[in-house]
């Protein structure tokens, strides 16, 4: 199909040829290449990447070699087979908390938009929750409950949530003004009805995206955190555990540093790449602007 | 004007008010009882008992909040679990080395981004903007602690230019404060940088399109003064609030970077309140930074009636 048979009002949804997908929204694949690639690694990890956890303290410190494709770090691990085990806490950390935040996010923010009395009550903790600087929030609530990854997913949650109440909310109250939506009410329909078929559609496209960035955003949080101590604990190895037991020896194997801080920064660009070409492909209004 | 002011005060009081609740909360829903977590791990009951007695943990939680809160307005946040010192001291002690990063990172990240920011939306489409836009992708994807540890590296192990890590106070001279802090405030900056920069050039890009521009152009002004006269100027006021809502990441940065670097401020010493598990500490710190965050708010919002007269009725 070229360009030139397009209708002059393109319609929203359109079916899509590989090659036009990359001409048009070439960050979208870009994005979601590198994403597909990193989940294999991580999903294949026990066959190929090696033992993570094996000390060989004869070998601390090895620069990256044919052996050791990432050098070894302190203890002689090797950091290739820790940096991908590392991806999978990254991974699952990331699509957990955009999940559940996502989730939370829809069912309170549709409430506050259908329930005024609610709504004065839970916009004011959501902007309580937002003064609190979110890795601060994330520390006390780690420091206070102790313990493992679905304490440091719940940590992660709590700060993202305001953002994405307000989004559905701001949502909500746009789209129950509309005819349909107020067609829908004075026909009698249910008020979970009305939620579920005619605001909730609307929801969707805006949410997707929001998640994407919900997901780099916490992978970001969750190594910030490991890297202060006050995430996963140190035996699992992931990125920031892994930048954290470096620390003193950045002049002396930079690579133990380096390998999960490109990792890391690939895949969160890899995430927010992917998040703006979905917005564009999703948003109709600025990918028409293109 | 004034009922904006009022209004304004009002709406702050409230988020401090629920911040206050939302913190105060936390310590008492968390599994095992305050007087433990105050504690320490090695406490003995009858220690839990005393500190229950003494901090008025067996009252009512409405009275126990109404009290904390009391103590909290007039700056007790009650004291170390560790050091014994009282927070405020501490935090008091760590305060300059903060200000001094917080500060230098702000002028340097919103004057080289409004900067870069306008002269992109001006060439949108050109190689600035295209570089512009891709150092902003990077900004938001690259965490603190590897730009970071990437600028120490490059910088002061390889080069010898600068300070590894460490801090100097501003009475020890310019320069040895300067120097300590540019590295930190390069990492720190950079993700306040990208937000910044990308709203001034949509907010210029946005302004450029209207009418009066045309007319600026028509009479002759100048591009420099068209960019910075007549379109910065009606940009200002989403430039200025992200400038302010920024301030959140660059706290939750600031903990990070005074990690990396080794300065001695508020950031370390929360850090090193998860190790000892100092739950006063990190308390007092959530309420002072959230306070300082919508304080930094406050000014923004009121910052507006000087950028933007029509908002001054």
């Amino acid at each position: 199909m070229s360009d030139a048979s397009l209708p002059a009002i393109a319609p929203v949804v359109r079916a899509y040829g590989l090659g036009r997908l990359w001409r048009r929204h070439p960050t979208l694949l870009i994005g979601g290449a590198v994403i597909a690639v990193m989940v294999l690694l991580a999903a294949a990890a026990p066959l190929f990447a090696g033992n993570p956890m094996a000390m060989d303290p004869m070998h601390r410190l090895l620069a990256p070699s044919a052996l050791h494709w990432f050098g070894t770090d302190t203890l002689g691990r090797d950091v290739f087979a820790r940096t991908v085990f590392g991806a999978r806490v990254s991974l699952f950390i990331g699509l957990s908390v955009a999940f559940g935040a996502i989730a939370g996010g829809l069912v309170i923010g549709l409430f506050c938009g259908f329930y005024p009395r609610v709504d004065a009550v839970v916009m004011r903790l959501m902007d309580g929750l937002m003064a609190i600087p979110s890795i601060l929030l994330a520390i006390a609530l780690v420091s206070l409950w102790q313990g493992g990854i679905p304490v440091v997913i719940f940590a992660i949650l709590i700060p993202e949530l305001p953002r994405d109440v307000r989004l559905v909310r701001s949502i909500v109250l746009g789209v129950r003004e509309r005819p349909y939506v107020e067609a829908a009410i004075a026909g009698g329909a249910r008020t979970g009805k009305v939620l579920r078929r005619h605001i909730l559609p609307s929801t969707i496209a805006p949410l997707t995206v929001q998640g994407t960035y919900v997901c780099a955003s916490a992978i970001l949080v969750e190594a910030g955190l490991s890297f202060l101590g006050a995430g996963i604990p140190p035996s699992i190895p992931t990125w920031g555990n892994m930048i954290a037991g470096s620390q003193l020896y950045l002049a002396l194997a930079p690579w133990t540093i380096f390998c999960p801080g490109i990792a890391l920064a690939v895949l969160v660009l890899a995430v927010n790449l992917f998040g703006d070409g979905l917005r564009d492909l999703l948003d109709p209004r600025l990918s028409r602007q293109q | 004007m004034g009922a904006y002011l009022a209004r304004r005060l009002l709406a702050t009081l409230v988020v401090m008010a629920v911040v206050g609740v939302i913190v105060f909360l936390l310590l008492h829903l968390a599994p095992g009882s305050p007087a433990a977590i105050i504690a320490g791990d090695n406490a003995t009951p009858a220690q839990i008992d005393m500190i229950n007695h003494e901090l008025g943990l067996d009252r009512p939680l409405p009275v126990q909040f109404v009290l904390w809160a009391w103590s909290v307005l007039r700056g007790h946040f009650g004291t170390s679990i560790f050091s014994g010192a009282p927070v405020m001291e501490l935090v008091l002690e760590r305060l300059p080395a903060t200000i001094s990063l917080s500060l230098v990172t702000i002028a340097f990240a919103a004057t080289t981004a409004v900067i870069a920011g306008v002269f992109a939306a001006w060439r949108a489409g050109g190689v600035l903007d295209r570089t512009l836009m891709a150092v902003a992708a990077l900004g938001f994807s690259v965490p603190v602690f590897v730009v970071g540890y990437l600028l120490i590296y490059l910088f002061a192990i390889t080069l010898h230019w600068l300070p590894v890590q460490g801090y100097q106070p501003l009475s020890r001279g310019l320069w040895p404060w300067l120097s300590h802090l540019l590295l930190p405030a390069l990492a720190l900056g950079l993700a306040y940088l990208a937000l910044i920069a990308r709203i001034t050039r949509a907010s210029v890009l946005e302004v450029l399109a209207e009418d009066y521009i045309r007319t600026a152009r028509a009479k002759g002004a100048s591009s420099l003064s068209q960019l910075f006269h007549h379109a910065l100027r009606n940009a200002g006021v989403p430039i200025a609030t992200v400038i302010g809502i920024g301030v959140a990441l660059l706290i939750s940065g600031v903990v990070l970077t005074e990690t990396v670097f080794n300065i001695p401020g508020i950031g370390r010493l929360t850090v090193d309140a998860i190790t000892n598990r100092d739950y006063p500490i990190i308390q007092g710190v959530m309420v002072i930074f959230s306070g300082a965050y919508v304080v930094i708010n406050l000014l923004v919002d009121l910052s507006y009636t000087l950028i933007d007269p029509r908002i001054r009725r």
